[in-house]
Protein backbone atom coordinates (compact mmCIF):
# COMPACT_ATOMS: atom_id res chain seq x y z
CA UNK A 1 0.00 0.00 0.00
CA UNK A 2 1.71 3.46 -0.81
CA UNK A 3 0.56 7.08 0.28
CA UNK A 4 1.02 10.42 -1.10
CA UNK A 5 4.52 12.21 0.53
CA UNK A 6 2.53 14.41 2.13
CA UNK A 7 2.48 15.26 6.10
CA UNK A 8 -0.59 13.64 6.45
CA UNK A 9 -0.02 10.53 4.05
CA UNK A 10 3.25 9.86 6.15
CA UNK A 11 0.88 10.27 9.03
CA UNK A 12 -1.31 7.90 7.55
CA UNK A 13 0.91 5.43 6.50
CA UNK A 14 2.87 5.31 9.87
CA UNK A 15 -0.62 4.69 11.59
CA UNK A 16 -0.65 1.75 9.22
CA UNK A 17 2.49 0.13 10.27
CA UNK A 18 0.70 -0.26 13.78
CA UNK A 19 -2.50 -1.87 12.55
CA UNK A 20 -1.08 -5.50 13.40
CA UNK A 21 -1.01 -4.48 17.36
CA UNK A 22 -4.99 -3.43 16.97
CA UNK A 23 -5.74 -7.06 15.67
CA UNK A 24 -3.76 -8.46 18.40
CA UNK A 25 -6.14 -6.55 20.66
CA UNK A 26 -9.45 -7.65 18.46
CA UNK A 27 -8.21 -10.78 19.28
CA UNK A 28 -7.97 -10.92 22.49
CA UNK A 29 -11.12 -9.12 22.99
CA UNK A 30 -12.68 -11.48 21.04
CA UNK A 31 -11.52 -14.49 22.33
CA UNK A 32 -12.89 -13.45 25.47
CA UNK A 33 -16.11 -12.41 24.35
CA UNK A 34 -16.20 -15.43 22.12
CA UNK A 35 -16.12 -18.32 25.43
CA UNK A 36 -12.64 -19.33 24.14
CA UNK A 37 -10.80 -18.27 27.20
CA UNK A 38 -12.67 -17.27 30.85
CA UNK A 39 -12.60 -13.94 31.35
CA UNK A 40 -11.57 -14.97 35.07
CA UNK A 41 -7.69 -15.65 33.31
CA UNK A 42 -7.68 -12.89 30.96
CA UNK A 43 -9.76 -9.62 31.40
CA UNK A 44 -11.44 -9.05 28.40
CA UNK A 45 -9.62 -5.61 26.44
CA UNK A 46 -11.99 -2.95 26.98
CA UNK A 47 -12.24 -3.63 30.53
CA UNK A 48 -8.43 -3.31 30.57
CA UNK A 49 -8.55 -0.06 28.80
CA UNK A 50 -12.05 1.48 31.01
CA UNK A 51 -9.96 0.02 34.23
CA UNK A 52 -6.86 2.04 32.75
CA UNK A 53 -9.02 5.30 32.47
CA UNK A 54 -10.46 4.97 36.00
CA UNK A 55 -6.93 4.46 37.18
CA UNK A 56 -5.87 7.61 34.92
CA UNK A 57 -8.93 9.53 36.15
CA UNK A 58 -8.04 9.28 40.24
CA UNK A 59 -4.49 9.54 39.47
CA UNK A 60 -3.51 6.22 41.07
CA UNK A 61 -1.37 4.86 38.33
CA UNK A 62 0.21 7.95 37.95
CA UNK A 63 0.93 7.91 41.22
CA UNK A 64 3.23 4.56 40.95
CA UNK A 65 4.62 5.57 38.01
CA UNK A 66 6.47 8.57 38.98
CA UNK A 67 7.77 6.78 41.90
CA UNK A 68 8.76 4.36 39.49
CA UNK A 69 10.55 6.92 36.57
CA UNK A 70 11.90 8.82 39.27
CA UNK A 71 13.82 5.79 40.70
CA UNK A 72 15.28 4.92 37.00
CA UNK A 73 15.77 8.52 35.62
CA UNK A 74 18.17 8.98 39.18
CA UNK A 75 19.73 5.44 38.96
CA UNK A 76 20.30 5.83 34.76
CA UNK A 77 22.10 9.61 35.11
CA UNK A 78 24.28 8.15 38.04
CA UNK A 79 25.16 5.85 35.70
CA UNK A 80 25.69 7.65 32.73
CA UNK A 81 27.91 10.24 34.73
CA UNK A 82 29.79 7.65 36.50
CA UNK A 83 30.05 5.29 33.50
CA UNK A 84 31.10 7.69 30.89
CA UNK A 85 33.81 9.02 33.21
CA UNK A 86 35.71 5.90 34.04
CA UNK A 87 35.25 5.05 30.64
CA UNK A 88 37.04 8.10 29.03
CA UNK A 89 39.68 7.81 32.27
CA UNK A 90 40.25 3.91 30.94
CA UNK A 91 40.89 4.99 27.44
CA UNK A 92 43.21 7.72 28.06
CA UNK A 93 45.31 6.52 31.73
CA UNK A 94 46.45 2.64 31.21
CA UNK A 95 46.26 2.00 35.16
CA UNK A 96 43.12 3.21 35.31
CA UNK A 97 42.13 0.63 32.34
CA UNK A 98 44.07 -2.34 34.48
CA UNK A 99 42.29 -1.83 37.22
CA UNK A 100 38.71 -1.40 36.04
CA UNK A 101 38.87 -3.89 32.99
CA UNK A 102 38.78 -7.22 35.12
CA UNK A 103 36.52 -5.80 37.79
CA UNK A 104 34.19 -5.00 34.66
CA UNK A 105 34.87 -8.53 33.27
CA UNK A 106 34.11 -9.68 36.84
CA UNK A 107 30.52 -8.33 36.73
CA UNK A 108 29.78 -9.38 33.43
CA UNK A 109 28.42 -12.65 33.75
CA UNK A 110 26.67 -11.34 37.17
CA UNK A 111 23.07 -11.87 36.35
CA UNK A 112 22.42 -8.82 38.36
CA UNK A 113 18.65 -9.44 39.68
CA UNK A 114 20.82 -11.84 42.37
CA UNK A 115 21.81 -8.27 43.78
CA UNK A 116 18.45 -7.83 44.98
CA UNK A 117 18.05 -9.70 48.03
CA UNK A 118 21.65 -8.58 49.33
CA UNK A 119 20.64 -4.82 48.65
CA UNK A 120 17.58 -5.44 50.30
CA UNK A 121 19.50 -7.05 53.32
CA UNK A 122 21.50 -3.64 53.00
CA UNK A 123 19.80 -1.12 52.44
CA UNK A 124 16.18 -1.93 52.76
CA UNK A 125 13.04 -1.14 51.32
CA UNK A 126 13.01 1.82 50.24
CA UNK A 127 14.15 3.95 47.06
CA UNK A 128 18.14 3.62 47.64
CA UNK A 129 18.71 -0.73 46.94
CA UNK A 130 16.43 0.27 43.73
CA UNK A 131 18.22 2.94 42.72
CA UNK A 132 21.46 1.11 43.28
CA UNK A 133 20.67 -2.16 41.31
CA UNK A 134 19.83 0.69 38.33
CA UNK A 135 23.25 2.19 38.45
CA UNK A 136 24.74 -0.96 38.80
CA UNK A 137 23.33 -2.73 36.38
CA UNK A 138 23.51 -0.07 33.61
CA UNK A 139 27.15 1.51 34.50
CA UNK A 140 27.80 -2.14 32.30
CA UNK A 141 27.06 -0.88 29.12
CA UNK A 142 27.54 2.83 29.90
CA UNK A 143 31.24 2.19 30.63
CA UNK A 144 31.98 -0.59 28.36
CA UNK A 145 30.29 1.15 25.26
CA UNK A 146 32.32 4.68 26.49
CA UNK A 147 35.59 2.74 26.65
CA UNK A 148 34.91 1.13 23.05
CA UNK A 149 34.33 4.01 21.58
CA UNK A 150 37.08 6.65 23.25
CA UNK A 151 39.61 3.57 22.46
CA UNK A 152 38.63 3.75 18.56
CA UNK A 153 38.81 7.55 18.13
CA UNK A 154 41.09 8.60 15.14
CA UNK A 155 44.93 9.24 16.43
CA UNK A 156 45.04 11.53 13.60
CA UNK A 157 42.46 13.93 15.44
CA UNK A 158 43.99 13.95 18.29
CA UNK A 159 47.51 14.62 16.49
CA UNK A 160 46.38 17.55 14.95
CA UNK A 161 44.42 19.22 17.76
CA UNK A 162 47.52 18.35 20.05
CA UNK A 163 49.57 20.21 17.40
CA UNK A 164 47.05 23.24 17.45
CA UNK A 165 47.77 23.96 21.13
CA UNK A 166 45.20 21.98 22.29
CA UNK A 167 45.00 21.58 26.08
CA UNK A 168 44.63 17.94 28.35
CA UNK A 169 40.99 19.17 28.62
CA UNK A 170 40.79 20.22 25.36
CA UNK A 171 41.64 16.68 24.03
CA UNK A 172 39.08 14.52 26.75
CA UNK A 173 36.42 16.69 25.25
CA UNK A 174 37.58 15.59 21.70
CA UNK A 175 37.77 11.94 22.97
CA UNK A 176 34.66 12.47 24.64
CA UNK A 177 32.39 13.86 21.51
CA UNK A 178 34.48 10.68 19.13
CA UNK A 179 33.10 8.35 21.54
CA UNK A 180 29.57 10.22 21.47
CA UNK A 181 27.90 7.83 19.20
CA UNK A 182 28.96 4.83 21.11
CA UNK A 183 28.23 6.36 24.55
CA UNK A 184 24.61 6.44 23.24
CA UNK A 185 24.19 3.45 22.40
CA UNK A 186 25.00 2.34 26.08
CA UNK A 187 23.06 4.82 27.49
CA UNK A 188 20.45 3.22 25.51
CA UNK A 189 21.18 0.17 26.63
CA UNK A 190 20.79 1.30 30.01
CA UNK A 191 17.60 2.24 29.59
CA UNK A 192 16.06 -1.46 28.64
CA UNK A 193 18.09 -2.52 31.72
CA UNK A 194 17.10 0.05 33.96
CA UNK A 195 13.29 -0.92 33.02
CA UNK A 196 13.98 -4.88 33.47
CA UNK A 197 15.80 -4.14 37.42
CA UNK A 198 13.03 -1.50 38.17
CA UNK A 199 10.42 -4.03 37.66
CA UNK A 200 12.47 -6.74 38.98
CA UNK A 201 12.98 -4.81 42.58
CA UNK A 202 9.21 -3.35 42.84
CA UNK A 203 7.81 -7.17 41.92
CA UNK A 204 9.89 -8.58 44.44
CA UNK A 205 10.32 -6.08 47.80
CA UNK A 206 8.63 -2.83 46.51
CA UNK A 207 6.40 -1.07 48.39
CA UNK A 208 5.16 1.39 46.01
CA UNK A 209 5.82 1.90 42.01
CA UNK A 210 4.37 -0.22 38.93
CA UNK A 211 6.36 -3.10 39.44
CA UNK A 212 4.39 -3.08 43.13
CA UNK A 213 0.99 -2.16 41.33
CA UNK A 214 1.38 -5.16 39.16
CA UNK A 215 2.48 -7.76 42.21
CA UNK A 216 -0.30 -6.43 44.54
CA UNK A 217 -2.61 -6.31 42.24
CA UNK A 218 -1.98 -9.83 40.56
CA UNK A 219 -1.88 -11.02 44.22
CA UNK A 220 -5.37 -9.56 45.14
CA UNK A 221 -7.16 -11.52 42.25
CA UNK A 222 -7.72 -8.10 40.56
CA UNK A 223 -6.63 -8.79 36.95
CA UNK A 224 -7.86 -5.67 35.18
CA UNK A 225 -5.98 -3.28 37.20
CA UNK A 226 -2.94 -5.93 37.17
CA UNK A 227 -3.20 -6.11 32.96
CA UNK A 228 -3.55 -2.29 32.98
CA UNK A 229 -0.34 -1.73 34.81
CA UNK A 230 1.44 -4.29 32.51
CA UNK A 231 0.12 -2.52 29.83
CA UNK A 232 1.69 1.33 31.24
CA UNK A 233 4.63 -0.48 31.60
CA UNK A 234 5.03 -1.95 28.41
CA UNK A 235 4.25 1.55 26.98
CA UNK A 236 6.79 3.45 29.35
CA UNK A 237 9.41 1.09 27.83
CA UNK A 238 8.51 1.88 24.32
CA UNK A 239 8.51 5.90 25.17
CA UNK A 240 11.73 5.74 26.57
CA UNK A 241 13.48 3.61 24.07
CA UNK A 242 11.71 6.03 21.44
CA UNK A 243 12.67 8.84 23.03
CA UNK A 244 16.26 7.53 23.55
CA UNK A 245 16.31 6.94 19.89
CA UNK A 246 15.19 10.11 18.98
CA UNK A 247 17.65 11.71 21.52
CA UNK A 248 20.75 9.91 19.18
CA UNK A 249 19.57 10.95 16.11
CA UNK A 250 19.68 15.16 17.26
CA UNK A 251 22.53 14.29 18.82
CA UNK A 252 24.45 13.04 15.92
CA UNK A 253 22.99 15.16 13.05
CA UNK A 254 26.09 16.29 12.58
CA UNK A 255 27.58 12.94 11.62
CA UNK A 256 27.31 11.83 7.91
CA UNK A 257 25.46 9.05 7.22
CA UNK B 1 24.82 -6.20 26.60
CA UNK B 2 25.73 -5.49 23.40
CA UNK B 3 28.03 -6.81 21.16
CA UNK B 4 30.77 -4.01 22.38
CA UNK B 5 30.98 -6.11 25.13
CA UNK B 6 32.41 -8.92 24.57
CA UNK B 7 34.95 -7.59 22.85
CA UNK B 8 36.48 -6.49 26.51
CA UNK B 9 39.50 -8.36 26.65
CA UNK B 10 41.01 -7.58 29.86
CA UNK B 11 44.77 -9.32 29.38
CA UNK B 12 46.96 -7.98 31.70
CA UNK B 13 50.57 -9.21 30.58
CA UNK B 14 51.99 -8.77 27.57
CA UNK B 15 52.63 -12.00 25.30
CA UNK B 16 55.60 -11.19 24.47
CA UNK B 17 56.93 -12.01 28.60
CA UNK B 18 59.22 -14.84 28.89
CA UNK B 19 58.62 -18.32 30.03
CA UNK B 20 57.30 -21.33 28.64
CA UNK B 21 54.40 -20.93 25.53
CA UNK B 22 51.69 -22.57 27.83
CA UNK B 23 52.36 -20.35 30.88
CA UNK B 24 52.64 -17.48 28.49
CA UNK B 25 49.77 -17.96 26.67
CA UNK B 26 47.68 -18.02 30.17
CA UNK B 27 49.59 -15.19 31.43
CA UNK B 28 48.39 -13.10 28.51
CA UNK B 29 44.84 -14.45 28.55
CA UNK B 30 41.33 -13.26 29.78
CA UNK B 31 40.96 -15.53 32.44
CA UNK B 32 45.04 -14.88 34.29
CA UNK B 33 43.15 -11.13 34.30
CA UNK B 34 39.66 -12.74 35.69
CA UNK B 35 41.85 -14.93 38.45
CA UNK B 36 43.85 -11.65 39.53
CA UNK B 37 41.15 -9.78 40.00
CA UNK B 38 39.32 -12.39 41.91
CA UNK B 39 42.06 -12.93 44.34
CA UNK B 40 42.64 -9.19 44.58
CA UNK B 41 39.19 -8.93 45.42
CA UNK B 42 38.90 -11.85 47.86
CA UNK B 43 41.99 -10.28 49.89
CA UNK B 44 40.58 -7.31 49.84
CA UNK B 45 36.86 -8.84 51.63
CA UNK B 46 39.09 -10.43 53.79
CA UNK B 47 40.98 -7.85 54.61
CA UNK B 48 37.92 -5.56 55.56
CA UNK B 49 35.97 -8.10 57.14
CA UNK B 50 38.42 -8.41 59.58
CA UNK B 51 39.77 -5.70 60.47
CA UNK B 52 37.43 -2.54 58.94
CA UNK B 53 35.49 -2.95 61.84
CA UNK B 54 32.38 -3.85 59.76
CA UNK B 55 29.46 -5.64 61.42
CA UNK B 56 29.92 -8.90 60.27
CA UNK B 57 26.28 -9.13 59.80
CA UNK B 58 26.64 -6.63 56.64
CA UNK B 59 29.73 -8.17 55.56
CA UNK B 60 30.60 -11.71 56.51
CA UNK B 61 34.17 -13.03 56.08
CA UNK B 62 35.31 -15.02 53.11
CA UNK B 63 35.57 -17.74 55.42
CA UNK B 64 32.47 -17.96 56.39
CA UNK B 65 30.95 -17.81 53.22
CA UNK B 66 33.16 -20.47 52.01
CA UNK B 67 31.82 -22.45 54.49
CA UNK B 68 27.93 -22.46 53.84
CA UNK B 69 29.49 -22.72 50.42
CA UNK B 70 30.95 -26.28 51.44
CA UNK B 71 27.81 -26.82 53.71
CA UNK B 72 25.58 -26.22 50.53
CA UNK B 73 27.71 -28.60 48.24
CA UNK B 74 27.77 -31.78 50.79
CA UNK B 75 24.12 -31.41 51.43
CA UNK B 76 23.53 -31.76 47.55
CA UNK B 77 21.32 -28.26 47.99
CA UNK B 78 23.91 -26.80 45.93
CA UNK B 79 23.57 -29.30 43.09
CA UNK B 80 19.69 -28.94 43.16
CA UNK B 81 19.68 -25.04 42.69
CA UNK B 82 22.10 -25.13 40.32
CA UNK B 83 20.43 -27.52 38.42
CA UNK B 84 16.81 -26.18 38.87
CA UNK B 85 18.13 -22.60 37.61
CA UNK B 86 19.85 -24.52 34.95
CA UNK B 87 16.77 -26.37 33.91
CA UNK B 88 14.60 -23.39 33.61
CA UNK B 89 16.98 -21.24 31.68
CA UNK B 90 18.13 -23.44 29.16
CA UNK B 91 14.66 -24.75 28.73
CA UNK B 92 12.88 -21.41 27.73
CA UNK B 93 16.33 -20.29 26.06
CA UNK B 94 15.88 -23.20 23.81
CA UNK B 95 12.07 -22.29 23.24
CA UNK B 96 12.99 -18.47 22.44
CA UNK B 97 15.33 -20.09 19.93
CA UNK B 98 12.97 -22.31 18.27
CA UNK B 99 9.97 -19.27 17.89
CA UNK B 100 12.46 -16.64 17.79
CA UNK B 101 14.95 -17.57 14.63
CA UNK B 102 12.10 -18.72 12.24
CA UNK B 103 10.39 -15.83 13.43
CA UNK B 104 12.73 -13.49 12.73
CA UNK B 105 13.32 -15.08 9.22
CA UNK B 106 10.06 -15.19 8.42
CA UNK B 107 9.94 -11.37 9.08
CA UNK B 108 12.87 -10.47 6.87
CA UNK B 109 12.05 -12.76 4.06
CA UNK B 110 8.01 -12.50 3.91
CA UNK B 111 6.42 -9.08 3.54
CA UNK B 112 3.10 -10.13 5.45
CA UNK B 113 4.80 -11.82 8.10
CA UNK B 114 7.26 -8.66 8.33
CA UNK B 115 4.44 -5.95 8.14
CA UNK B 116 2.45 -7.68 11.32
CA UNK B 117 5.17 -8.62 13.28
CA UNK B 118 7.85 -5.73 12.89
CA UNK B 119 5.33 -3.50 15.11
CA UNK B 120 4.66 -6.72 17.69
CA UNK B 121 8.52 -7.04 18.13
CA UNK B 122 9.44 -2.98 18.03
CA UNK B 123 7.01 -2.49 21.07
CA UNK B 124 7.69 -5.87 22.94
CA UNK B 125 11.99 -5.27 22.36
CA UNK B 126 12.26 -2.83 25.14
CA UNK B 127 9.86 -3.82 26.95
CA UNK B 128 10.58 -5.18 30.77
CA UNK B 129 9.26 -8.40 30.80
CA UNK B 130 9.62 -9.25 33.76
CA UNK B 131 6.29 -7.18 34.39
CA UNK B 132 3.89 -10.09 32.72
CA UNK B 133 5.24 -12.46 35.31
CA UNK B 134 2.24 -12.41 37.18
CA UNK B 135 0.42 -12.79 34.76
CA UNK B 136 2.31 -16.02 33.67
CA UNK B 137 1.89 -17.37 37.39
CA UNK B 138 -1.96 -16.57 36.41
CA UNK B 139 -1.91 -18.61 33.31
CA UNK B 140 0.40 -21.64 34.21
CA UNK B 141 1.43 -23.65 37.12
CA UNK B 142 3.87 -22.42 39.92
CA UNK B 143 6.77 -24.89 39.39
CA UNK B 144 8.83 -24.63 36.94
CA UNK B 145 6.07 -24.31 33.39
CA UNK B 146 5.44 -20.62 34.41
CA UNK B 147 9.64 -19.41 34.58
CA UNK B 148 10.30 -21.09 31.60
CA UNK B 149 7.55 -19.45 29.91
CA UNK B 150 8.67 -16.09 31.44
CA UNK B 151 12.29 -16.85 30.30
CA UNK B 152 10.95 -17.58 26.60
CA UNK B 153 8.94 -14.64 26.57
CA UNK B 154 12.10 -12.56 28.00
CA UNK B 155 14.33 -13.42 25.03
CA UNK B 156 12.28 -14.38 21.72
CA UNK B 157 12.11 -10.68 21.12
CA UNK B 158 16.32 -10.14 21.04
CA UNK B 159 16.55 -13.36 19.32
CA UNK B 160 14.16 -12.73 16.67
CA UNK B 161 15.16 -9.81 16.06
CA UNK B 162 18.38 -10.02 15.70
CA UNK B 163 17.58 -13.03 13.33
CA UNK B 164 15.20 -10.23 10.96
CA UNK B 165 18.08 -7.75 11.19
CA UNK B 166 20.46 -10.57 9.83
CA UNK B 167 18.41 -12.05 7.02
CA UNK B 168 17.31 -8.93 5.93
CA UNK B 169 20.31 -7.86 4.67
CA UNK B 170 21.69 -10.95 2.89
CA UNK B 171 24.26 -9.32 0.19
CA UNK B 172 22.25 -9.63 -3.03
CA UNK B 173 25.31 -11.28 -4.94
CA UNK B 174 25.02 -14.01 -3.02
CA UNK B 175 21.19 -14.87 -3.70
CA UNK B 176 21.53 -13.80 -7.24
CA UNK B 177 24.12 -16.52 -7.86
CA UNK B 178 22.61 -19.06 -5.76
CA UNK B 179 19.38 -18.71 -7.73
CA UNK B 180 21.12 -18.45 -11.22
CA UNK B 181 22.57 -22.07 -10.36
CA UNK B 182 18.93 -23.44 -9.87
CA UNK B 183 18.70 -23.48 -5.77
CA UNK B 184 15.34 -24.44 -4.36
CA UNK B 185 13.43 -22.38 -1.83
CA UNK B 186 14.77 -24.93 1.07
CA UNK B 187 18.51 -24.87 -0.42
CA UNK B 188 18.13 -21.02 -0.74
CA UNK B 189 17.15 -20.67 3.00
CA UNK B 190 19.18 -23.34 4.46
CA UNK B 191 22.77 -22.76 2.66
CA UNK B 192 22.27 -19.25 1.53
CA UNK B 193 20.19 -16.97 4.36
CA UNK B 194 20.35 -18.63 7.39
CA UNK B 195 24.55 -19.45 6.99
CA UNK B 196 24.59 -15.31 6.46
CA UNK B 197 22.37 -14.21 8.95
CA UNK B 198 24.51 -16.83 11.64
CA UNK B 199 26.69 -14.26 13.56
CA UNK B 200 23.91 -11.88 13.53
CA UNK B 201 22.11 -14.84 15.21
CA UNK B 202 24.76 -15.43 16.90
CA UNK B 203 24.52 -11.77 18.31
CA UNK B 204 20.86 -12.60 19.46
CA UNK B 205 21.97 -15.41 21.27
CA UNK B 206 25.09 -14.02 23.18
CA UNK B 207 22.74 -10.83 24.59
CA UNK B 208 19.36 -13.43 25.26
CA UNK B 209 21.10 -16.06 26.95
CA UNK B 210 22.44 -13.73 30.12
CA UNK B 211 18.77 -12.53 29.93
CA UNK B 212 17.70 -15.43 30.58
CA UNK B 213 19.37 -16.18 33.72
CA UNK B 214 18.51 -12.94 35.34
CA UNK B 215 15.25 -13.51 34.19
CA UNK B 216 15.31 -17.28 35.66
CA UNK B 217 16.98 -15.93 39.14
CA UNK B 218 14.46 -13.30 39.10
CA UNK B 219 11.50 -15.40 38.74
CA UNK B 220 12.28 -17.37 41.19
CA UNK B 221 12.91 -14.70 43.83
CA UNK B 222 9.35 -14.09 42.78
CA UNK B 223 7.62 -17.40 43.22
CA UNK B 224 10.27 -18.87 45.62
CA UNK B 225 10.72 -22.38 46.39
CA UNK B 226 14.00 -24.14 44.09
CA UNK B 227 16.72 -22.38 42.17
CA UNK B 228 19.19 -19.87 43.45
CA UNK B 229 17.46 -17.39 43.49
CA UNK B 230 14.66 -18.96 45.50
CA UNK B 231 17.59 -20.08 47.72
CA UNK B 232 18.77 -16.18 48.32
CA UNK B 233 15.24 -14.85 48.98
CA UNK B 234 14.76 -17.40 51.47
CA UNK B 235 18.19 -16.71 53.25
CA UNK B 236 17.47 -12.95 53.15
CA UNK B 237 14.36 -13.17 54.75
CA UNK B 238 16.12 -14.82 57.33
CA UNK B 239 18.67 -12.07 57.17
CA UNK B 240 20.77 -14.64 56.65
CA UNK B 241 23.93 -12.55 54.97
CA UNK B 242 26.24 -15.46 54.69
CA UNK B 243 24.11 -17.62 52.57
CA UNK B 244 22.99 -14.74 50.84
CA UNK B 245 26.56 -13.97 49.29
CA UNK B 246 27.15 -17.57 48.76
CA UNK B 247 23.92 -17.07 46.29
CA UNK B 248 25.72 -14.15 44.73
CA UNK B 249 28.83 -16.18 43.92
CA UNK B 250 26.92 -18.97 42.82
CA UNK B 251 25.24 -16.89 40.46
CA UNK B 252 27.88 -15.27 39.28
CA UNK B 253 29.91 -18.47 38.36
CA UNK B 254 26.39 -19.84 36.74
CA UNK B 255 26.57 -16.84 34.57
CA UNK B 256 30.22 -17.11 33.93
CA UNK B 257 30.02 -20.84 32.80
CA UNK B 258 26.95 -20.21 30.24
CA UNK B 259 28.65 -16.73 28.82
CA UNK B 260 31.52 -18.76 28.26
CA UNK B 261 29.61 -21.79 26.65
CA UNK B 262 27.56 -19.67 24.04
CA UNK B 263 31.05 -17.69 23.10
CA UNK B 264 32.58 -21.40 22.34
CA UNK B 265 29.51 -22.33 20.31
CA UNK B 266 30.06 -18.99 18.37
CA UNK B 267 33.27 -19.75 17.77
CA UNK B 268 32.38 -23.60 16.56
CA UNK B 269 29.48 -22.73 14.37
CA UNK B 270 31.64 -19.66 12.64
CA UNK B 271 34.97 -21.53 12.43
CA UNK B 272 33.97 -21.11 8.53
CA UNK B 273 33.45 -16.83 8.78
CA UNK B 274 35.73 -14.52 8.29
CA UNK B 275 35.81 -13.35 11.87
CA UNK B 276 37.43 -16.94 13.05
CA UNK B 277 40.31 -15.64 11.34
CA UNK B 278 40.59 -12.13 12.99
CA UNK B 279 42.32 -12.81 16.27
Amino acid sequence: MSFPPSPVGRAMAHLFDYVPLAILALAWEAIVRGGLVSPSVLPPFSEVVAEFFRLAGNGVIFVHAAISLRRIVIGLALAVAFGVTAGLLMSAIRPVRLVLQPLLGLLYPLPKSALVPLLMLLLGLGDSPKILLIFIGCLLPVVTNTFNGARGVDEKLMWSAANLGASRLGLFVIRFNAALPDILTGARTGVAFAFILLINAELIFGQDGLGYLIASTGGLGAYPTMFAAVILVVMLGFAADRLFGFIENRMLAWRAP
Amino acid sequence: MTAGERSIRTGLFPASAGGPWLIRRFAASEGAAQLLAIAVLLGIWWAFSRWGGINPFLLPSPEVVGQRLLRQFNSGELAANISATMYAAIAGFAIAVIIGVPLGLAMARNRIAGWFFAPIVSVGFPAPKLAFLPIFLLWFDVGASSKIVMVAFAAVFIVASATAAGAAYVPRPLLWSAQSLGASRTAMLWQVIVPSALPQILNGLQIALPVCLITTIAAEMYVGGAGIGGAMLAASRFANTPDVFAGLIISGATGLVLVRLIGWIRVKLLHWHAEARVK
